[in-house]
């Protein structure tokens, strides 16, 4: 069953409509990717999803419509958003970010608990975690991104171009951990990436997007192998 | 020797009521970019209903802590209906929108109570307290005191509590804070609520040494422009330590340079802010702004 249905999107920036009419889901337990060159809509659709611009269509969350409903009640329904440019609080510690990462969960009780697991996940937060934030390099700054989207506990995960600037060893690693993430504790993810190679590696289902519009839905595997898309987006 | 150290005692403690009017005007900036003009008319104002109180034959420390309630719910209300409204307009119509109710408020409390100075009463013993051969005020002694509480409360509360932390991550990201599931926008309201607290303790410190009327805190307020400017408007420790400095600099200067003498204290503290702002912008302990373009 699909968690996250996204129906007939349209967003728009003052005049300049940047979705048109977009369709995809996310199934339950399944990791699913959005393709497409700058421009194309894939950051917009998922500020869109979580109600960061102004939309038109129906998207559905857990079987209920959650179009027009505020940022900050998504966040308590559990959707976990690793912003364009990580959102890091630099002006705070390590751990005060993880703490900001829990603040909308009702249930508190397990809080040492959860730090315990990201510090698993993430052993380098663990050794900075007094440091400011803005101290931590471009790749640590992306896993504590993460690791703060962990503490909310979510059930869907949106992940916006994890990879960007990073140096390949440590995008490989943040993929590796967002797949444990998804195979140990079932959180649905929406990955949106340039980097096509990686993106259909991890995925199980990819949409392929060019100026707002869904030009291909397929299973990742599926698209690996297609001459047009290994031409197009994956450069060989 | 008596003499100086009664005046930087008593400096002390007229610097602390600066530092905390400087620390609510730095609470209200680094959340919002906003200089609220109006902190020290919203001081004056919690200090007139502290007054009325009391008349009521309420005791003091009751009617005090009465008055900071009311000056929350009052700083949290005026930040929703007045200030919500222009949140997103240029800071002009901001600055603008602050100046108004600085003017209404003056005035309604002009028109509520009249222009007549009021004495307002101290919580503390009349009857100065003498160590060794020093005297000192003990209303001086009990100011510094209060604030000190006040500063420890609210280091306390931002440093430890989550609603704390909240508070700072909404006024230095708010984006990234909506993701979270912080209400930024209750969170700015908070953060006017708190301020107008500060200020309300700041007007009941000072009101026993300047009398009460509707213009008591305009003076104040530029101390506690001069000290926010002087520790760093982007530095809430930095407020304090900057009003403690000008309390203890204005009465120094004052009694030792004959010719400024109290009439041109006001003076020292303009000069001073236009010293800061030339030599050292950012202030003593303040961060300079870095944007990347």
């Amino acid at each position: 069953m699909a968690l996250l249905k996204v129906e007939r999107l349209e967003a728009q920036y003052g005049w300049i409509k940047v979705l048109h009419g977009l369709d995809f889901a996310v199934e339950e337990g399944g990791i699913t990717t959005i393709l497409g060159a700058n421009g194309a809509g894939k950051t917009t659709t998922l500020r869109a999803v979580c109600g960061m611009v102004k939309t038109s269509g129906a998207i559905t969350f857990d079987g209920r419509r959650i179009d027009g409903t505020s940022t900050e009640t998504l966040v308590r329904l559990g959707i976990a958003h690793v912003p364009e440019g990580r959102g890091t609080f630099v002006n705070l510690t390590v751990e005060e970010n993880l703490r900001l990462g829990a603040y909308a969960r009702r249930e508190r009780a397990n809080l040492a608990a959860d730090f315990a697991r990201v510090y698993q996940y993430f052993p380098v937060l663990n050794e900075r975690r007094r440091q400011l934030a803005g101290t931590l390099s471009g790749g640590e700054q992306q896993m504590l991104a993460v690791a703060r989207a962990l503490m909310l506990r979510p059930r869907l995960l949106l992940l916006d171009e994890p990879s960007l600037g990073l140096a390949p060893m440590v995008v490989r690693e943040i993929f590796r951990i967002v797949r444990t993430i998804n195979k140990e504790e079932r959180v649905s993810v929406l990955l949106v990436e340039q980097n096509a190679l990686m993106a259909l590696n991890l995925a199980d289902h990819a949409y392929l997007i060019e100026t707002g519009q869904v030009v291909r839905s397929a299973p990742a595997a599926e698209l690996q192998k297609d001459d047009a898309i290994r031409r197009a987006y994956l450069g060989y | 020797m008596e003499i100086l150290f009664q005046q930087i005692v008593s400096g002390l403690a007229t610097g602390g009521i600066y530092g905390s009017l400087a620390l609510a005007l730095v609470m209200i900036y680094q959340a919002t970019d906003v200089v609220n003009y109006a902190q020290g008319e919203m001081a004056m104002f919690s200090t007139y209903l502290a007054w009325t109180m009391l008349n009521a034959g309420l005791p003091y420390w009751l009617t005090f802590f009465a008055t900071l309630a009311i000056a929350f719910v009052g700083g949290l209300v005026i930040e929703r209906v007045i200030i919500r409204p222009v949140e997103n307009a240029p800071i002009l119509t901001i600055v603008i929108v602050c100046i108004g109710l600085l003017v209404i408020l003056n005035s309604v409390a002009g028109w509520i109570y009249s222009y007549i100075q009021k004495p307002f009463p101290s919580p503390f013993p009349e009857r100065p307290i003498k160590i060794g051969n020093v005297v000192f005020g003990a209303h001086d002694l009990g100011a510094i005191g209060v604030t000190l509480v006040v500063l420890a409360f609210l280091y306390v509360f931002f440093r430890f509590t989550t609603l704390g932390l909240a508070m700072r991550a909404a006024a230095q990201n708010p984006s990234s804070s909506r993701l979270c599931g912080i209400r930024v926008g209750w969170m700015l309201a908070l953060g006017w609520g708190l301020a107008a607290m500060v200020g309300a303790v700041a007007g009941m410190m000072v009101a026993p040494k300047v009398f009460l009327d509707p213009n008591m805190m305009a003076g104040i307020l530029i101390y506690a422009f001069a000290s926010a400017t002087l520790g760093g408007f982007t530095s809430p420790g930095g407020a304090v330590v900057g009003g403690l400095i000008v309390g203890v600099f204005e009465n120094i200067v004052g009694t030792y340079i004959p010719f400024i003498g109290t009439e041109l204290k006001l003076t020292v503290a303009l000069a001073l802010i236009l010293i800061v702002l030339v030599v050292k912008p950012s202030g003593l302990f303040g961060r300079a702004a870095v944007h990347r373009v």
